[in-house]
């Protein structure tokens, strides 16, 4: 399993401590300290998933996270600090795939790193439409009337997780389990961010979704194909 | 004027709150002025009367709410109301002025021209004696047949002087022994002379020779319409010597039409008058009133929350005064305000840059305890226990501070609610699944009741979440291994959940401690769960926020019991609870049931579970030397003081039962003190005040 980690961190003991653990479980971590060095880095190194601390000197995790995402589609987690909704939802909104709040335990920060990582091992040819959307699972593309739609992979696995069964109305913490590999419910806000990022990419209209419909007091399903 | 206005304008404003009030002060004066005249004293005896007044009262209620909400309609009415008064009096002296003067010029002139009429006609009879003096005596038949002439004659001369003027009445005089002689009544102009003489007149001219005179009502015998008149009657000696009555006969007519044209002059006047005066007085209040309108709009605009809102001020009246001393306290509040908010985010910020600076290096040591911690197996015992200690020493600092934390947002007024509907029974479930490992570490049995239907609430998942996993591992961890029930209902506006126990209990007064910071049920007891005894007061918290309650009840020996109740939706406030507080098993409740007694106490609470909170307080029926003392405050129960605190709500109990011998005052003390430490808020002083009870509680516990 290849794991090359990008931690995104200016305080160098817990970058420190953080590469242990990450050598530890088999990851191949690398750093930067800077949020201006951040993209180069990047660049460089092609991890497979960022460890961002929101808080940095020079760029912020926030913009650090937005110009990542902006060319690329690799696992994005977020360390933070505040686990307040505002903190939380505009580290998501800028493009975070998971976050995770500070102190946490090493076992944890790997759970989800490795929940992160491993959607990328499972690819089964697959059709599938929602809407007049075409999916092809395998090829990990959306295309509207031909024209291809640029998702995350995250964005593309909770895309999926709706489509492959449109009759179902999915809880918040089912696509938690489902989509990021959660047994234990986390934050049901991940899912709500993350289905509005969805939603302004694949909806042509998204106030009023017709490919992700929310079920008010339930969850969400994918629309009428 | 203005401060008439001024004054009105909070009550106006503030009518949706205080309404109430006003309206029975305002209510019943309008009462009694109704009632007043119709039936005073008759009210209490007579329901009949009273539904009728107040049939009577329906249909004006309208109209006196209007009148009570608007000052510019009293100002007008009351000024249309005086000024038409004052109008009346003016107009009733002007034409009692103008017909006195009137009449008195025409009474002077119809003197000279009746004493002159009266003259000739005694000059004429005179010079009738004198012209048959020889033959005037001799004869009897023939002077009444010229006299009569005479007459005739005399009534045709007097009356052609002034025609259409005066008429000529002659009439015979009344006294005995003077009448026939063929002098029937004469007169000039087709006059009624019978009916158009009065009575009383005709006695005084006969009375004495003077000439008299009066009002009266001209009949005309031609079927013309009768006219006022003033007739002067005088007795005179016709040729004859023979007395009879002369009377000159003067219509008001013109007078009348005078008289009638100033009083339409008059009515016009007043009318415009007063129109006007109403018109000027609603202009005049409504320049008054128009700012002070606005300064109520605007204060009820500020108070809503658009502190940016102004008066506009032009001049430098009175009026002008008010709003730029409205604009100034406006200023004032919203620099306060800003101050606070600003402070406020201070606060956050400083709490949230803590919370990051604490945290980051607490990350870095929580990793290494935890590589540490599981590379003990190579240690020493003795550093390796250490490991074990050190990580979960790591383990409780970190919930501490994420309490801590989560506290200071709640007092910061940081904490947001995220509410969307949901059902609770998915919250309760993910709940009892995670407090299963440990339920059954400590041998106990989770049971969830009430979960049939769904119990859906707007609420935010995440802190329900939180409140329901505190209550949860707290039944199992003080519930000595005995069974826990989660019971759910919903009913009315209020969706509750309730968390039973059947292990140690509270003891009396604690149920509302639990809630308190840094509380501890017993400090002598070795703490084996690592709580941070911030649990309930953030779940208190959460509850608050919902606008909820969280409230707790416990016997010593008998378990507890947790009630969480929130409303359906947001922002509706609670009646009640769909739960009673105190559960149906609890000792008092059996003991009620096995004793057979009437149990008045218990009904009330299935019914009325808000009251229940206070009906449930009712002491014990076996304790019968407490009954009746407490009977006194128990249906008492003031729902308004049910907060949305911990506290269970009890009537407050008479003095003597509050301050039991036993109680040391030194619970009191340190309830006040609690109190202060609490600070103020509505909610707080709620909470302190079931406190007190709380010790009354124990009093009739012990």
């Amino acid at each position: 399993m290849k794991g090359r980690v990008l931690v995104v961190d200016d305080d160098t003991a817990l970058a420190e401590m953080l590469g242990i653990v990450l050598r530890g479980e088999g990851f191949e971590p690398s750093f930067v300290a800077d949020g201006d060095k951040a993209l180069a880095a990047f660049r460089e190194t092609k991890p497979d998933l960022v460890l961002l601390d929101l808080m940095l000197p020079g760029r912020d995790g926030i913009e650090v996270c937005r110009l990542i995402r902006a060319e690329s589609g690799v696992p994005i987690v977020m360390l933070t600090a505040k686990s307040d909704t505002v903190d939380v939802v505009v580290g998501l909104e800028s493009g975070a795939d998971d976050y995770i709040v500070k102190p946490f335990k090493p076992k944890e920060l790997v759970a989800r790193i490795r929940a992160r990582l491993r959607r990328s091992e499972e690819p089964a040819p697959e059709q599938l439409a929602i809407g007049d959307l075409v999916i092809d699972v395998a090829g990990h593309s959306v295309k509207r009337e031909g024209q291809s739609i640029a998702l995350t992979p995250l964005e593309f696995d909770l895309l999926v997780a709706l489509a492959r069964k449109p009759w179902q109305v999915f809880t918040r913490e089912v696509l938690l389990e489902q989509v990021w590999g959660y047994r234990h419910a986390a934050d049901t806000r991940l899912v709500n961010v993350h289905v509005q990022r969805l939603r302004s990419k694949v909806e042509k209209d998204p106030e009023r979704p017709e490919i992700v419909v929310t079920v008010r007091g339930v969850g969400y399903k994918a629309g009428p194909s | 004027m203005s401060r008439d206005s001024a004054a009105s304008a909070p009550g106006e404003s503030g009518v949706r709150s205080g309404r109430p009030v006003g309206r029975k002060v305002t209510g019943s004066r309008w009462g009694r002025v109704l009632e007043g005249g119709l039936l005073q004293g008759g009210v209490q005896g007579s329901p009949v009367l009273r539904l009728f007044m107040r049939w009577v009262r329906r249909p004006l209620l309208p109209v006196m709410r209007l009148w009570r909400r608007n000052i510019q309609l009293k100002i007008v009415v009351t000024t249309l109301l005086m000024s038409l008064g004052v109008v009346l009096l003016l107009g009733f002296v002007v034409i009692g002025q103008v017909r006195n003067g009137l009449l008195d010029a025409k009474v002077k002139a119809s003197q000279s021209q009746a004493t002159g009429g009266f003259s000739v006609a005694k000059q004429k009879a005179d010079a009738a004696v004198t012209a048959n003096g020889d033959d005037g005596s001799s004869a009897d038949g023939r002077p009444s047949k010229n006299v009569s002439q005479w007459m005739n004659d005399l009534v045709v001369s007097l009356s052609s002087g002034g025609q259409g003027a005066f008429d000529v009445v002659t009439l015979s005089s009344t006294v005995a022994g003077n009448g026939g002689a063929g002098r029937g009544p004469r007169s000039s102009g087709d006059v009624d002379p019978t009916v158009s003489i009065p009575e009383d007149l005709r006695a005084r001219v006969d009375s004495n020779t003077m000439a008299a005179q009066s009002y009266t009502r001209v009949v005309y015998k031609d079927g013309k319409e009768s006219q006022a008149a003033l007739v002067i009657g005088k007795q005179v000696l016709d040729p004859n010597g023979d007395a009879y009555q002369l009377y000159y006969l003067f219509p008001l007519t013109q007078e009348e039409k005078s008289l009638s044209l100033v009083k339409g002059t008059l009515a016009t006047a007043g009318l415009f008058v007063v129109v006007l005066l109403g018109a000027i007085a609603w202009l005049v209040v409504r320049q008054v009133v128009t700012p002070v309108r606005m300064a109520a709009g605007i204060a009820e605009r500020l108070s809503a929350g658009r502190l940016q809102e102004r008066m506009k001020v032009t001049g430098e009246d009175d009026i002008a005064r008010l709003g730029e001393a409205f604009n100034k306290m406006a200023q004032n509040l919203q620099l306060k305000i800003q101050q606070l908010e600003d402070l406020s985010r201070m606060q956050r910020r400083f709490v949230s840059d803590v919370s990051h600076e604490l945290r980051t290096p607490l990350t870095t040591v929580r990793m290494a305890a935890d590589v540490i911690h599981d590379a003990r197996v190579d240690f020493d015992p003795v550093t390796a226990r250490s490991a074990e200690l050190l990580a979960d020493q790591l383990d409780r600092f970190e919930t501490l501070l994420a309490d801590l934390l989560e506290i200071s947002r709640f007092d910061a007024g940081a904490a947001a609610l995220e509410a969307e509907a949901i059902d609770l029974r998915e919250v309760v479930r993910r709940v009892v699944s995670g407090a299963e490992p440990l339920a059954e570490r400590k041998g106990s049995q989770i049971r969830v009741v009430g979960d049939q239907q769904p119990v859906v609430a707007e609420a935010d998942a995440r802190r329900v979440e939180r409140v329901l996993r505190n209550l949860v591992v707290n039944a199992v961890e003080h519930g000595d291994g005995k069974e826990v029930v989660v019971k759910l209902a919903t009913a009315g506006g209020a969706v509750a959940i309730a968390v039973r126990d059947y292990g140690v209990g509270l003891k009396p007064g604690e149920a509302t401690r639990v809630f308190s910071r840094f509380w501890r049920a017993d400090p002598a007891r070795a703490r084996t769960t690592g709580g941070t005894g911030l649990g309930l007061s953030i779940a208190l918290e959460d509850a608050r926020l919902h606008g909820g309650w969280l409230q707790a009840w416990g016997e010593p020996g008998g378990g507890s019991q947790f009630r969480l109740t929130l409303p359906r939706t947001a922002d509706e406030p609670l009646r009640g609870s769909p739960i009673p507080l105190e559960p149906m098993d609890s000792r008092r409740n059996r003991g009620l049931n096995d004793a057979g007694l009437p149990s008045g106490g218990g009904d009330k609470l299935a019914t009325v579970p808000m009251q229940g909170a206070g009906g449930k307080a009712a002491p014990p029926m076996q304790r019968t030397s407490v009954v009746p003392r407490m009977a006194g405050a128990s249906p008492t129960a003031d729902p308004t003081a049910l907060p949305g605190n911990g506290a269970r709500v009890v009537p407050r109990p008479s003095g003597p039962v509050r301050r039991p011998d036993d109680m040391p005052a030194a619970g009191a003390e340190r309830s006040m003190q609690e109190r202060g430490r609490d600070g103020g808020g509505p909610e707080e002083l709620g909470q302190a005040e079931p406190e007190e009870l709380g010790q009354g509680e124990a009093f009739r516990g012990r």
